[in-house]
């Protein structure tokens, strides 16, 4: 094998490998999509932040606007403290309400913004004022099994 | 590059057609040589134990400038392992071997492999690279060492295998050679960058009657041609009598005998005259060590009985 | 009684010793390797043939197995996942086990035994043949020279093979999910896209594989410069090599998976 064949080949799967790893990142990753440019943090606080996860999703009118970047527990007023990181392409009014949903029955939990009538915009640093927990399943079944036990009680 | 100068003198002196008609090439002028010491290798007390196992005690030798020496003995009685220690290879447990008047075991890495760039070595069956055609194994070392441009790399390859009669070969790959081939192949290789002193492991093993000859020969003449001084380790007595100046006997890690070929082939020492003439039993017993024949007959038959 | 039990701890202790000495001098080695590897960066010529060796010539072995264990996957995934309604995952699921796991694991353990092997069959000759030996006669470190550009052949091919693996498996899961069974194309690629994070999944793939590289080529330079150096030997060295990454890769998987993928 002459030294040139050699390099072709090498070269050729050097490309192909990292033609493979582009493919990776772009096509099945969402590097595309995730780390386009410039963000800002806000915070929001929850009475209970339920399954949310470090980088879960942000979506306002379902587009995905926004990353969590952090949660912790604010030891002083006992409610957790989310951080998260907004496309600086976006501004949403201060009386912008956020709310923790979940994605279908049982799927993975996501902070939904639903916009409000503010003529001011939220700026990084601010904290979000209203804001609703997540839904605990167990809680709404039993205030669910208890509503419907006073309802029979009533009755008889 | 410290051998430029050295090449380009080979260069002139040696056209590619008449190698070894040419007068000696002058090794002065080669860094940290001594040229006014009589020997290029002188050993002295030399011990080396392996293991706990002793294979070489109290070796004195001396190998003169210009001269061949053969060091010869039985299989397993240190000889390679003498090679090694005067290639820095191993270190030897004490004494010291002395290489143009540097002490082998306490040079640096650098200082070694300084040395060894002038030591050749011919391995027992050539150890060509598998992987390199036969021009590609003679270029290599002028290739890591120098940086001679290609198109002089390529006529000091034709020198060398001119020198052992191999220049039609060079394209072909060292699976393609046969035995007596390879290892002229691996002589022109050793001799690649012109050494002041030659190690021969065992050069005539497994070699048909013409290639021995042949061998023989090219260790001669090289020997002169080069002005370098050789060590030939063999247990081939016919063919390296027939070369060499002085020749050392081994037995069992100690010198048992030296001289020169003449008076080896005379020499009245058991242990010489055995291995010389090729008897198979005196000092060194055709009997592995066991106990007594009758003693061992007579306890099976007390068994049986 | 006494005497049988001494000796079977004696000799437990014995393997015990043999085995952290021989692993030490593997540390050592590997350490020789990273001080001497300067010659394959100066002379890249000998590191690209080394990838050629390493990487070009496992390229269809890996091509292959990579789409066909993505076909499996693809028809195996949507097995499970009609149960559960959600066949629009498919392409989650075949994209985050061969880019967390599959692909680095078995393009590894393919790797451990078609290139591997064939490092430590090379060496082990070159040791048995005396070449190695050679070399250092003629000032030569055989470690620059022959071991160092062979590992690294092997380090920088390993994350290419694996990220081929999972590429070509991708698209074999795309084949039977997708072109075969019928699973909507749009929902395979936007949930795939949804849910495989580059930094999360692929680059912890990517440095999986890395590690893995390393691995294997360490294992099988080691055991090609420590083999006996007769043909048994080289033999017993070239199993010894398959079966020690193999482990080596399996137990480092889970240690790094560990570490990557557990929290959040």
């Amino acid at each position: 094998m002459s030294r040139t064949t050699l390099d072709l080949w090498v070269g050729f799967f050097v490309a192909v490998g990292l033609g493979a790893l582009l493919f990776l990142a772009l096509k099945v990753g969402n590097l595309a999509s995730s780390s386009s440019g410039e963000t800002y943090a806000i915070h929001a606080k929850f009475d209970n932040i339920g399954g949310l996860k470090v980088r879960g999703a942000v979506k306002s009118a379902g587009v995905v606007v926004g990353r969590v970047t952090e949660i912790r527990f604010d030891p002083e007023a006992y409610l957790g403290v989310v951080t998260i990181e907004v496309d600086a392409r976006y501004k949403f009014p201060r009386d912008t309400f956020a709310t923790i949903n979940t994605s279908g029955l049982l799927g993975e939990q996501y902070i939904g913004f639903e916009v409000g009538g503010d003529t001011e915009m939220l700026k990084a640093g601010d904290t979000i004022k209203k804001t609703q927990s997540a839904v605990v399943l167990e809680k709404l079944i039993s205030q669910f099994m208890f509503d419907k036990a006073a309802e029979d009680g009533g009755k008889k | 590059m410290a051998f430029t100068p050295l090449f380009a003198v080979c260069y002139r002196l040696m056209p590619p057609l008449i190698l070894l008609e040419s007068p000696a090439v002058n090794l002065a002028g080669v860094p940290g040589v001594n040229m006014s010491q009589e020997y290029l290798v002188e050993i002295r007390d030399l011990n080396f134990t392996y293991d706990s196992r002793p294979v070489l005690t109290g070796i004195n030798m001396t190998i003169p400038r210009g001269k061949i020496v053969a060091v010869m003995g039985i299989s397993g009685c240190g000889k390679t392992t003498t090679l090694r220690l005067i290639g820095g290879q191993l270190k030897p447990t004490s004494g010291e071997v002395r290489v143009g008047g540097q002490v082998v075991h306490e040079l640096d890495a650098d200082g070694l492999y300084d040395l060894r760039r002038r030591m050749g070595m011919l391995f027992q069956f050539g150890a060509l690279f598998t992987d390199m055609s036969v021009y590609d194994n003679i270029a290599f070392q002028m290739r890591e060492h120098t940086d001679l441009p290609e198109a002089l790399i390529h006529d000091l390859v034709l020198i060398k295998l001119h020198a052992v009669g191999l220049r039609g070969a060079q394209k072909l790959m060292p699976a393609e050679l046969s035995g007596g081939m390879a290892r002229r192949v691996a002589l022109a290789r050793a001799i690649a960058l012109d050494p002041m002193l030659m190690m021969y492991d065992e050069p005539f093993a497994g070699l048909d009657p013409i290639s021995l000859s042949i061998i023989g020969e090219l260790i001669r003449k090289l020997n002169d041609a080069l002005g370098a001084s050789s060590i030939v380790v063999t247990h081939d007595v016919q063919e390296s009598l027939k070369i060499v100046d002085y020749v050392y006997f081994v037995s069992e890690g100690k010198i048992v005998a030296e001289g020169t070929a003449e008076e080896m082939k005379n020499s009245t020492v058991p242990y010489v005259h055995q291995f010389v003439w090729g008897e198979a039993d005196g000092p060194v017993p055709f009997q592995y060590p066991s106990r007594p024949y009758g003693e061992q007959l007579m306890e099976s038959a007390v068994r049986r009985v | 009684m006494y005497n049988s039990v001494v000796r079977a701890l004696r000799g437990l202790g014995q393997k015990v010793t043999a085995r952290i000495w021989r692993l030490g001098f593997a540390s050592r080695f590997f350490l020789a390797i990273v001080l001497h590897s300067g010659t394959s960066v100066r002379r890249l010529s000998l590191t690209i043939r080394e990838i050629y060796f390493t990487g070009v010539l496992s390229l269809i072995i890996i091509l292959v197995s990579g789409l066909f264990v993505g076909m499996v996957l693809g028809l195996q995934g949507y097995d499970t996942l009609a149960r559960y309604g959600s066949t629009e995952a498919l392409g989650v699921l075949v994209s985050l086990s061969l880019v967390r796991e599959l692909g680095p694991v078995v393009a590894a353990l393919l790797f451990a035994s078609r290139a591997g092997s064939a490092i430590t069959a090379e060496i082990g000759m070159m040791k048995a043949t005396e070449q190695l030996s050679a070399m250092e006669m003629m000032a030569v470190d055989p470690i620059a020279r022959v071991v160092a550009p062979r590992f690294w052949g092997g380090v920088i091919s390993m994350p290419l093979l694996a990220a081929l693996f999972s590429a070509m498996g991708i698209f074999g899961g795309y084949l039977v999910g997708v072109q075969l069974i019928g699973v909507d194309e749009g929902s395979f690629w936007s949930q795939m896209q949804a849910s495989v994070d580059f930094r999360e999944d692929i680059l912890n793939g990517v440095i999986k594989s890395f590690v893995f590289g390393i691995i294997v080529s360490w294992v099988a330079v080691f055991e090609g410069y420590d083999a006996e150096p007769t043909a048994e030997g080289v033999s017993g060295a070239t199993t010894r090599t398959v079966v020690t990454s193999s482990l080596a890769i399996l137990a480092a998987d889970f240690i790094l998976t560990a570490f990557m993928f557990t929290g959040t």
